[in-house]
């Protein structure tokens, strides 16, 4: 630098981040320096714009603006702005305009890197300094999709069919025909007053009428699925998209208030998206034996990558999966009855841990178990679910959800049980509760039916929302055990390594990030007697009872996101380049933006485990 | 001194592009051919698309026959931007005695000059960053003045090119900056065009340290500031050069 250059580095150091950096850094970050005036009301920054710079304020006022025009910040003498555009995809994130004329100081894309890879607190500073800027990030990203931000009601294009309840089968298909729908809506009450009581659809006729051989002259009441699956006006696709693989409907009639704008169907949001993880799960209900299904499992995984590079969130992500996970284990029911006859009493399919969450990735094991009817006698009738229970593991298996290692399986006798015996079962954890035992049973409390009597999962849902709150002792052991696995956080913020099996210094992003924090998440949830399962949800219901300040759920929220979408990429990326996707990441495989987001995540992490340990008044084990 | 190598009328009153090209051939000495060739922008190019450089000597007076370069400041830069990684700056050896009065003025004392090299010494280096562009300077009585005797000193011919001038384009600018008579009785002072009270106007920033780069970067922002405020990037370069 030359010397006579003093007078503009010694308005650098007196402000941050520059007033810690090393003179040699701040002497070559003189030297790159772009100066350029502007006058009042000049647009610098344009959104979408390639980002060449990062921007210091010498003197004036800068305005940074949101995408959407909302002013975001004002920035005055001796602070920075544009580093956004720089850490993200090099456009800018933030259009930015000259609010006084001001004398602005262009810091160069390479010096940037530069600095963020050689100075820490540079790094930390223009990443970290903000929290709300991770907030920002997340939303932004989201915003890129489209699913996310139409509104359903874009997909209505036609008007609704729909008959009275009462219609018989024969006028149903006519009707059905001739307007050429594959959904029809089923109205109680005339005019005005007519509401939407069910719907029949094409598959109906075929499975319920036609192959049942009921007479024509039956009314369709007798064949229509009870009750209906709606959704409102005000709802995005990709919630649409989220309703029909959550609950396997295909047709969704769109609600404003009492009125019905219009069906939603399947292949609506299938043409929108041509090859939506949608498409592959109503391809799993045409497969005809477990070699069709292990054929399209294959497509599993290109389904995940594809929403990962389409910019989908970590939610929609978890629930596709999850509701790809849960198709394929309805569909070997639905084969494993047909092979094996009917149940002889009824029971219910239940999914545990992330699938049950609506969080499942592709890296995954199956987690399930059956409550059969209280009725069952098992001389007589376990010889038939033990059969039902091999041939979906052993189908699951098949199609890349490996066996559960743990044994949390409906082939587990133990795992296949009645009712009554799932309600002992729980009851026994919640009020007498042993650490060693809960932590294998922690799994157990995400749960959700997925086939035949799902109101068997539903009462033992309701049995634990009503008892885990009620029980201090139950929540202390729960979050002893929450406490066990810590984020990979050291002092000074730096990454704790392990080492993997492949003799890299890793961390587990699933171990030390998304589990301690659903774990978290599932004991504060159960403390408020919710029934949600997903984490978002529950942060939801949390909200809802001010346990948790507003700030600290948003951050918790933020955090999930962010450690959820790294792992998510990371696998994408894996399998992308024909890898084994995992959970261990190695730092340097991380952006800069990636890992000083991730140090802030994990913070949030901590935070959130001493407020646990600081409630439930626990001790400190560490026994990972 | 002496002009060895006069330069004719004819070519003095040629358009500068022109002026450029037979200085080209008329000139002798190397550095100053190379400068020529360099070219020259036709006046109607807008300033924007113009390739500057801000120059800045320091000087041991006013007088350009009397008085001596002790530091020259330099900085390339375009409308668009001021790039410091092209900035430079030398301290040369004049050939009269330093004045006490300059030395507190610019801050270059007795020493570093005993260590410093003649101007002929760093000529080409600074001619690097002249050639092809357009030289602004604040108060052209200086720059082309010394730099054109200084030439003739070493190289036996002078030097000419067209300069922006910001002191110039502030003083058009405010034509009745002296007050009327009536008027500085009752207290009102001229308005002041010299570099640092001009960029105020501009609310451009103070600058504590007195030296020829610190001073030729405050001129390149100040011609910043002042094309977009009174003129605009299409202004046709002819319209500012002097």
């Amino acid at each position: 630098m030359q010397a006579e250059l003093i007078d503009i580095r010694n308005h650098l150091v007196q402000h941050s981040p520059f007033d810690d950096m090393p003179e040699e850094l701040v002497n070559q970050l003189t030297t790159s320096i772009e100066i350029s005036y502007v006058r009042a009301g000049t647009q610098i920054l344009e959104a979408g714009q390639a980002s060449a710079y990062m921007y210091y304020v010498r003197s004036g006022a800068v305005e940074i603006f949101r995408r959407s025009g909302e002013l975001y910040n004002r920035i005055g003498e001796g602070e920075i702005f544009g580093q956004f555009g720089l850490l993200m995809h090099r456009k800018v994130r933030f259009p930015a305009k000259a609010l006084e004329d001001s004398l602005l100081y262009r810091i160069p894309a390479d010096t940037f890197h530069y600095l963020f890879e050689n100075d820490e607190n540079f790094a930390d500073f223009v990443e970290i300094e903000d929290r709300s800027r991770l907030r920002s990030a997340l939303s932004r990203r989201e915003k890129s999709n489209e699913l996310m931000t139409s509104r359903v009601t874009r997909l209505i294009s036609r008007k609704t069919i729909s008959a009275p309840t009462n219609v018989r089968l024969q006028e149903a298909a006519r009707i059905m025909t001739d307007k050429g729908v594959s959904a029809l809506l089923l109205m109680d009450g005339e005019g005005e007053n007519a509401r939407p009581a069910g719907i029949i659809t094409d598959r109906d006729l075929r499975t319920r009428a036609v192959t049942e051989a009921l007479p024509s002259e039956t009314p369709v009441s007798e064949i229509m699925s009870e009750g209906l699956i709606t959704i409102r006006a005000s709802s995005y696709i990709f919630e649409a998209m989220l309703t029909m693989l959550h609950n396997n409907v295909h047709h969704l009639p769109v609600m404003d208030g009492h009125e019905v704008r219009g069906v939603v169907a399947l292949a609506d949001i299938v043409k929108y998206e041509s090859q939506s993880s949608l498409y592959l799960v109503s391809n799993i209900y045409h497969q005809q034996n477990v070699k069709g299904l292990k054929k399209i499992s294959r497509d599993v995984r290109d389904s995940f990558v594809r929403m990962v590079n389409e910019d989908a969130n970590s939610h929609m992500i978890g629930s596709a999966m999850a509701g790809i996970g849960r198709s394929f284990t309805q569909r070997l029911l639905e084969l494993g009855e047909e092979k094996l006859g009917p149940p002889p009493v009824p029971y219910c399919f239940m999914a545990l841990g992330s699938m049950a969450r609506d969080e499942q990735l592709v890296v995954t094991d199956q987690d399930n178990a059956m409550i059969l009817d209280d009725r069952f006698v098992p001389e007589e009738h376990d010889a038939y679910f033990l059969a039902l229970a091999k041939f979906v593991s052993d189908g699951l298996a098949e199609c890349g959800y490996t066996y559960c290692t743990g044994d949390i399986m409906a082939t587990n006798p133990k795992w296949r049980q009645p009712l009554k015996v799932w309600r002992n079962y729980f009851t026994d954890w919640i009020e007498n509760p042993k650490a060693e035992a809960l932590l294998n049973s922690n799994i157990f409390f995400d749960l959700d039916g997925i086939y035949g009597r799902t109101e068997f999962a539903e009462e033992l849902k309701a049995l634990v929302a009503d008892k885990a709150s009620n029980s201090q002792r139950f929540l202390t052991m729960m979050a002893r055990n929450a406490l066990n696995r810590t984020p990979p956080l050291g002092f000074f913020r730096t990454f704790v390594l392990e080492e993997d099996g492949k003799h890299q210094k890793t961390f587990n992003l699933k171990r030390r990030g998304t589990a301690p924090l659903s774990d978290l998440i599932r004991i504060h949830s159960l403390a408020c007697g919710s029934l949600a399962q997903n984490s978002f949800e529950r942060l939801k219901s949390i909200s809802k009872t001010k346990l948790i300040i507003e700030d600290d759920l948003g951050n918790l929220r933020d955090a999930l996101e962010f450690i959820s979408i790294v792992r998510i990429r990371h696998q994408a990326l894996s399998i992308e380049a024909g890898e084994e996707p995992d959970n261990n990441v190695r730092p340097e495989d991380l952006s800069p933006f990636e890992r000083s987001h991730l140090k802030d995540a994990f913070q949030v992490v901590s935070n959130a485990q001493k407020f646990l340990r600081f409630r439930y008044n626990t001790q400190v084990t560490r026994n990972v | 001194m002496s002009e060895h190598h006069p330069v004719p009328d004819a070519i003095k009153h040629l358009p500068w592009p022109e002026q450029y090209q037979a200085l080209a051939r008329h000139t002798k000495a190397p550095v100053l051919k190379h400068f020529y060739e360099a070219g020259c922008p036709s006046p109607q190019t807008p300033v924007s698309e113009v390739p500057m450089v801000a120059l800045d000597f320091e000087t041991t007076g006013l007088d350009a026959e009397a008085h001596s370069i002790v530091s020259i400041g330099l900085v390339p830069f375009t409308l668009d931007a001021i790039q410091l990684d092209q900035a430079k700056h030398w301290v040369v050896r004049p050939r009269l005695p330093l004045h006490q009065t300059s030395v507190t003025f610019h801050g270059i004392t007795h020493a570093d000059i005993d260590e410093a090299p003649d101007l002929s010494e760093v000529l080409e280096d600074v001619f690097a960053s002249l050639n092809g562009r357009i030289p602004v300077v604040h108060f052209r009585n200086i720059e082309r003045r010394f730099l054109n005797v200084a030439l003739q000193w070493r190289l036996g011919e002078g030097i000419r090119f067209p300069v922006i001038d910001t002191m110039a384009i502030e003083a058009h600018l405010h034509p009745d900056r002296h007050p009327s008579f009536l008027k500085s009785l009752m207290g009102k002072k001229s308005l002041s065009i010299r570099l640092a009270d001009s960029r105020t106007r501009y609310g451009l920033p103070h600058y504590a340290a007195h030296n020829a780069l610190i001073d030729a970067i405050a001129t390149a922002e100040l011609l910043q500031a002042q094309i977009l405020h009174h003129f605009s990037p299409q202004t046709p370069v002819g319209d500012l050069w002097v």
